[in-house]
């Protein structure tokens, strides 16, 4: 059973591992990519609802993945198959959500539930296999923490420095070698607050040295490895509570280039002096259209943010470089007078369209000495 | 960037007639493409062959030319008009061959016009086999192994390289036509015979066999600013090896991972992009190899297709309405989402649903022809369902289907359980063979308990829809086991409903009747929710109210207002006897509704129409056409009438149910339809009215048959009663015919009787349109048919108006059709079809069928008149009078219009085309002149028919017709063309004292006319058939004329208005005229 905080309860039947989450509630209108938004680290305390409905389907493979383990804290679904058809597939997607302890649920009327959040916005919920009495679901959704004001980031961070080096996931096997370690030139320090792995093999195969610190690190520490550029990282939640992942931002912005992604845009924007505040019920799909203002030309990007930079409060060495094209939101900005641009979608990608890779190359030209941001 | 204002006037050429491979979709795209130019202030010149569509009607472009679409006639309309540019993209293949036709000639260049959407240099990039493939290895996509090939010896060279099996695909042809596989030698050297003929160019690949990969479509939109989006990923249910438009295809692509999905998503960017499409949607296809992934691209339309208007109905984007407005120059982030009106068309629509297409197939009516379904598209029509889920999707498409299914399997059309229970040799053939039945030996397989991985082995359908398939199946046998509705609990029945099982099946798993499970699920609380289609998953608002039935808890159909609801129920999917003419008409009922201040709802499931456009109708509900699915709209939607007498024989076989259930049909009564097809209450009417009938009789056995013959005499009409398009339909000259054929009709009949009729030969058939809103009647247009009575009305050719009838036999027709339409208070349309006998040198009037609703010629009668019909009709039945519409006399046609008929024999190897009583054609095409000979001379034309200038012309006709044609023959002898005959017919016109030189029949060796028809030495045959039948001499004659593209005439009638054209043409050129100059912009 699900339950939201307004008193709104659907039934429907168990996929997933028996027990009882709580999170945010919202909606993923991607139609492919199930497995990637599993786990992302950005869905920590969110309960995910796909507004496809046949999720399942290609079952659940070693490689399609972004973190370790499936980090949200609830699946909604209307539909699952009880066979996994695809050359890649290892696992039914069922037996990945029980192996993975997440509680999910199929069989509801999912676009009854995302109409309701898109009329009443993104709220607290319940997902249980175990306390089926709507009053008291209720009452615990109403209960529960949320997501404005916490730290989520926390929960996600690596508990240490890792060197990362694996490659971007390609289908067809390609004869490129992979430069060696010693070949690695240049050399990015990412700051994790939750960090998609598509993001880091990116960078990897850009031919960089890819360091990952967890989101906790001073400047201090960024700087003892010598980077030649500074990544954020996207992550969970609201920007806002994190005060030493700002500061430590503040503190980098002019010394190497800064390249931020969803959260790390956010962190960017609010290092700089802007605001933040809450979407009704976010941009989480990979349909989003996003408008480049410098080129005119448009990117359909992946995204999944629940928050987002306030224009009006945008500082003046801040300029926006993209827009959403769907209700304007600020899409992306750049630093006026240092080499620090973000973006509050997913270049990465996976799941989602490969339009705005080229922000990696923009990126690269930076650390490489290259002039200024083109899209 | 705003639109263009460097181009004020616009050409768009439209598709033609329907044919296989291009049906309604390039009406709805054309019409969409006009109303969005029109939109912008463009100027737009439409030049289309074919009436029935919304696209010619005088209101939806400025300057409507119904023209033939050759190079030479649209050089003239340019000529004329002058237009500054062309869009060439929305005509589909006919349309894109046209435009480079007027390319490769010089006319765009001479009168400076400017093709816009896709250049020339692109087009052919694209098509061109060889300089596609090269695009594909520059950007790093595989391609199927394969070499382009000019000659037989070439492709045996070829051959040896590729290895068998293999495709062999003809260049430049329509829906792939000629296309197939060739598993030996010797197929492989007939097909590329075949093929060299069939394509424009000569020229034919050969390709290594990529049977059984999964096959996927994307449908992809680019603007001028490079900006690119992916409209709709579609899945084919049936894997490679059939054609796109014969496979069960399933939206949005459901075994890719996000991985797999966007290594596509790449590849169809980087092919729009090197191919250089500038503006507008393509269509790309896509092969994975199901165990290691391996993809290839397998094409690019870079048009708008089929499969483009597939996708616009199954995710609410207006792919061609909006393919126009960037060819003017717009960028698609300059273009409003119609759906949430807040966001911008620069997006990829996402769905939740799941949307199943499933072709319908006419095999029935070319018995002949092998059903194996192959890479050359064979079906004629199509059905589409949206679910939530792939189960009631794939459910509610077989029930859109109309073939008597009701889901998959369960009804009256399931075999198993039956004597017919196929055993698991016929199971397993008919899994490995690909053809139109095979989705019900699906579940034949899934009851005989093959496993997913046995059925897998045989069919490469993946095994997750092979899965879901079982589900389906575990849930009848469940339900079986129950047995009863009084056992089943809520939670289970609700669940049978979301899997999309009907009522009718449910009736028939649980030992109830359709009405009884309706009432008693209603009551438990469990009725159809209806969802919109939105493009956006609903994360955004959505205006357009478009809808699709489910069992769902929210239902989000809107309110009632103060407005009056009036429904309309469309045609389902086109088949030959119903299609586009039908659409038509309901579009017209629609727009009639919203001059009135109407509500207009619309029913239909066909995604390739004009009616099933969002803009159409005020509400749009894309369901399946049965009693059921009607009955839950009207449950949520509480209509004001009904209006059944526009989609074809479909919304009249549910008229009763509904009518009993409480629903308001509007206009004729239901009494009344039923009382014109009941044959003795039709008989006393025409008694009542003295009107004559030919002499006829029902027979319910063999023996009754005998005795009623008897009274009839020969020769006999017979055919089995309640059917369609005069399926088994045959003339009988003796006993041993009459005895065949009487035992055929009661096969097809199933039960019910058979009808003989007294047959009258070389009578003159007239069809009647008339328009009456129960006591005043107005006839909209008398059509004298050119064959002569036998051959069924939907494949003759007719003239309005009559051409050679005395006005007293006009009059006596008008003053019947005047007197039934009253006698049966039609409220509406009516159509008679009339028989006009010389006897005695007298003409005898013959009545012989009214049907009270619109017909397959009101399109034609619209278009030739100038006068909305069916519009008229709709208002007639909302309520209005004729004198209040301000309809009081018969319009006075301008011109001589004819309409001929367009048929699908190329596309079946072998069946004879003789024409008969059963209806054969799928399309049909319009020729307008002052004179009638010029009018015959343009629907030849346009229906493809060569009428040569020079070279030999075969005659050969039969013992009854030996008389006349010496006459004929004469004056092709006098037009200078040299003759070649049969001996019988040689001796018939040597004795005439005309020159023929003698050809052998075909059993008495060479040089026979096949060897003539081989060395390209003929260019028309008159063959007029003494009997049917492909396997018979000149069946066979008639066969090769098809294969080797000569244009085969097979009645007197049209031979001598062919032989009259043929010598207009020496002394005059064809003339165009746009609609609007005729008729003055009335609408």
């Amino acid at each position: 059973m699900l339950a939201l905080e307004d008193g709104t309860v659907f039934r429907g039947k168990s996929i997933g591992a028996a027990g009882e989450t709580a999170g945010e509630v919202v909606f993923n209108t991607s139609m492919t990519g199930y497995q990637e938004i599993l786990t992302d680290p950005s869905y920590r305390g969110q309960i995910v609802t796909m507004t496809y409905t046949e999720i399942g389907n290609c079952g659940t493979n070693a490689d399609d993945v972004e973190s370790d383990h499936p980090q949200v804290a609830g699946f909604v679904i209307r539909n699952d198959s009880r066979v996994d058809s695809n050359f890649r597939s290892q696992k039914g997607l069922t037996d990945y959500l029980v192996e993975n302890q997440i509680v999910a649920i199929a069989g509801i009327d999912t676009r009854a539930l995302v109409r309701h959040i898109r009329e009443q916005g993104a709220m607290k919920g319940v997902l249980s296999t175990i306390d089926l009495d709507a009053a008291s679901l209720v009452r615990k959704a109403q209960q529960s923490p949320g997501l404005v004001g916490r730290d989520l980031v926390r929960e996600v961070i690596p508990e240490r420095l890792r060197e990362w080096n694996q490659k971007l996931f390609q289908l067809e096997q390609s004869e490129s070698e992979s430069p060696s370690a010693a070949d690695r030139e240049t050399h990015v320090v990412c700051l994790d607050f939750g960090m998609k792995w598509n993001i880091a093999r990116h960078l990897f195969d850009q031919g960089n040295r890819v360091t990952i610190l967890p989101g906790t690190a001073t400047a201090d520490e960024v700087m003892d490895l010598n980077p030649d550029g500074i990544f954020l990282s996207n992550g969970p939640g609201d920007p806002e509570p994190l005060d030493y992942a700002i500061a430590t931002i503040r503190e980098l912005i002019g010394q190497r280039p800064i390249f931020g992604i969803c959260l790390g845009h956010q962190l960017l924007s609010l290092a700089t002096g802007a605001k933040t505040f809450k979407l009704k019920f976010g941009h989480r799909g990979s349909n989003q259209p996003v408008l480049n203002l410098e080129t005119g030309r448009v990117e359909i990007t992946s995204q999944n943010h629940g928050f987002c930079v306030d224009e009006a409060s945008l500082p003046d060495c801040l300029e926006i470089t993209h827009r959403h094209l769907n209700d304007d939101t600020i899409a992306g900005v750049r630093h006026k007078s240092a080499p620090a641009f973000s973006v509050q979608y997913h270049p990465e990608a996976s799941a989602g369209p490969h339009d705005s890779r080229y922000l990696f190359d923009v990126f690269q030209q930076l650390l490489t000495g290259g002039v200024s941001q083109r899209g | 960037m705003p639109r263009r204002t460097d181009i004020q006037k616009i050409l768009l050429i439209g598709s033609g007639p329907i044919v296989i491979g291009q049906a309604c979709e390039f009406d709805y795209s054309g019409t969409q493409a006009c109303k969005a130019l029109r939109e912008e202030g463009y100027e737009v010149v439409l030049v289309n062959s074919n009436p029935a569509t919304i696209m010619t009607d005088p209101g939806t472009a400025d300057r409507t030319y119904i023209e033939p679409l050759t190079w030479e006639v649209v050089a003239k309309i340019i000529e004329r008009e002058k237009p500054d540019a062309l869009l060439p993209t929305l005509g589909g293949q006919t349309g894109l061959n046209v435009a480079m036709d007027l390319d490769r000639n010089g006319v765009l260049e001479k009168h400076s016009v400017e093709m816009i959407g896709a250049i020339p240099s692109v087009i052919a990039k694209a098509e061109e086999r060889d300089q596609f493939k090269m695009a594909m290895e520059k950007i790093g996509l595989e391609v199927c192994r394969g070499e382009v090939v000019h000659t037989i010896d070439e492709a045996k060279r070829a051959l040896e390289n590729i290895g068998l099996p293999c495709v062999v695909r003809p260049s430049f042809t329509l829906g792939g036509s000629g296309s197939a596989i060739a598993y030996n030698r010797d197929d492989f050297e007939s097909l590329v015979r075949n093929g060299l003929v069939q394509s424009p160019v000569t020229e034919v690949l050969i390709e290594e066999s990529i049977i059984g990969w999964k096959e996927y479509e994307m449908e992809v939109m680019r603007d001028l600013d490079d900006n690119v989006v992916i409209i709709c990923s579609i899945e084919n249910f049936d894997p490679m090896g059939v054609h796109t438009g014969d496979s069960i295809t399933v939206a949005p692509a459901q075994t890719l991972t996000d991985k797999e999905y966007q290594r596509m998503r790449d590849a169809s960017l980087a092919v729009i992009r090197e191919i250089g499409v500038e503006t507008g949607g393509s269509n790309i296809q896509f092969a994975i190899h199901p165990e290691t992934g391996r993809m290839i691209v397998i094409e690019m339309n870079p048009r708008v297709s089929r499969s483009s208007a597939l996708a616009s109905k199954a995710t609410g984007f207006p792919i061609a309405k909006i393919a126009a407005k960037l060819a003017v120059g717009y960028r698609l982030w300059e273009l409003p989402n119609d759906i949430t009106k807040k966001t911008k068309a620069c997006f990829e629509p996402t769905i939740d649903y799941v949307v199943t297409k499933i072709p319908r197939f006419a095999f029935e009516k070319f018995p002949e022809a092998d059903s194996t379904l192959t890479t050359q598209m064979k079906s004629v029509g199509e059905t589409m369902a949206i679910g939530r889920t792939f189960k009631e999707s794939f459910q509610k498409a077989l029930r859109g289907l109309e073939v008597g299914a009701f889901g998959f399997g369960c009804d009256g059309k399931d075999l198993w359980g039956t004597d017919l229970q196929p055993d698991e040799d016929e199971i397993r053939s008919r899994l490995a063979r690909p053809n139109p039945d095979r989705v019900w030996y699906l579940r034949y397989a899934i009851k005989h308990g093959m496993s997913i991985e046995q059925i897998y082995e045989l069919t490469k359908i993946d095994r997750w829809f092979l899965d879901q398939l079982s589900q389906i199946v575990e849930m009848e046998e469940e339900l079986a086991s129950i047995g009863s509705l009084d056992k089943i609990d809520d939670k289970t029945l609700r669940l049978a409903k979301q899997y999309g099982f009907s009522d009718r099946q449910l009736a028939r798993l649980l030992s109830s009747d359709e009405l009884e499970v309706r009432a008693n699920r209603k009551g438990r609380g469990i009725q159809a929710t209806f969802k919109a289609v939105d493009t956006c998953a609903a994360e955004f608002e959505a205006y357009t109210p478009y809808y699709y039935s489910t069992y769902e808890d929210e239902d989000e159909t809107p309110a009632k207002q103060q407005t009056k609801r009036v429904m309309i129920l469309g045609g389902g999917p086109n088949r030959i006897g119903q299609g586009i003419e039908f659409d038509y008409c309901c579009c017209h009922a629609s727009f009639a509704l919203r001059e009135l201040g109407i509500e207009s709802v619309m029913v239909n499931s066909n995604p390739e129409t004009v009616s099933t456009d969002y803009d159409t109708s005020d509400l749009l509900f894309f369901e399946p056409l049965t009693t059921e699915d009607v009955l839950n709209i009207c449950d949520r939607i509480q209509p004001d009438g009904v209006i059944v007498q526009f989609g074809g024989q479909t919304p009249l076989n549910l008229a009763r149910g509904l009518a009993s259930a409480g629903v308001p049909i509007i206009g004729t009564t239901v009494d009344t339809i039923e009382a014109a097809e009941d044959r003795e209450k039709f008989q006393k009417l025409l008694h009542d009215l003295g009107l004559k009938q030919p002499a006829n009789a029902i027979a319910r056995n063999m023996a009754q048959a005998r005795t009623e013959s008897k009274k009839v005499g020969f020769p006999a009409l017979v055919r089995p009663s309640f059917v369609l398009g005069g399926r088994a339909m045959e003339i009988c000259y003796d006993t041993a015919q009459f005895e065949r054929f009487v035992a055929e009709a009661f096969i097809v009949a199933e039960g019910q009787p058979v009808l003989i009729d007294s047959f009258l030969e070389d009578a003159t058939e007239v069809d009647v349109d008339a328009l009456c809103d129960g006591s005043n009647v107005v006839v909209m247009g008398i059509m004298e048919h050119i064959e002569e009575a036998g051959v069924h009305s939907g494949d003759s050719a007719c003239v309005i108006p009559p051409h050679s009838l005395p006005e007293s036999v006009v009059q006596e027709i008008r003053d019947a059709t005047h007197a039934m339409a009253k006698r049966l208070r039609v409220v509406g349309l009516m159509n008679v079809q009339y028989a006009v006998k010389w006897i005695d040198n007298e003409p005898q009037v013959y009545v012989i069928e009214v049907n009270p609703r619109a017909s397959r010629t009101v399109p034609f009668v619209a278009k030739a008149t100038g006068v909305p019909v069916a519009k008229l009709a709709a208002k007639v039945m909302t309520g209005l009078s004729l004198p209040e519409l301000g309809v009081d006399s018969e319009p006075v046609p301008k011109r001589v219009s004819i309409k001929e008929s367009v048929f699908p024999f190329r596309k079946f190897a072998g069946v004879d085309i003789v024409l008969g009583p059963e209806m054969r054609s799928t399309g049909e095409v319009m020729g307008i002149s002052e004179r009638f000979s010029m009018a015959f001379a343009k629907s030849q034309l346009a229906a493809g028919v060569l009428l040569p200038e020079k070279g030999n012309i075969f005659v050969s006709v039969n013992s009854r017709h030996k008389n006349d044609i010496p006459e004929l023959a004469q004056k092709l002898h006098d037009l200078g063309y040299p003759l070649l005959a049969t001996p019988g017919t040689a001796a018939c016109l040597e004795k005439a004292g005309i020159p023929v030189t003698t050809v052998k029949k075909i059993a008495e060796g060479s040089p026979n006319l096949i060897d003539y028809l081989k060395n390209e030495d003929v260019s028309l045959i008159i063959n007029t058939p003494n009997g049917k039948g492909a396997r018979t001499d000149e069946g066979r004659i008639r066969a090769a004329a098809v294969e080797n593209g000569v244009p085969c005439i097979t009645t007197l009638a049209a031979a001598r208005e062919a032989v009259a054209a043929m010598q207009a043409l020496r002394t005059e050129d064809y003339d165009v005229e746009p609609l609007q100059d005729r008729f003055g912009n009335q609408h």
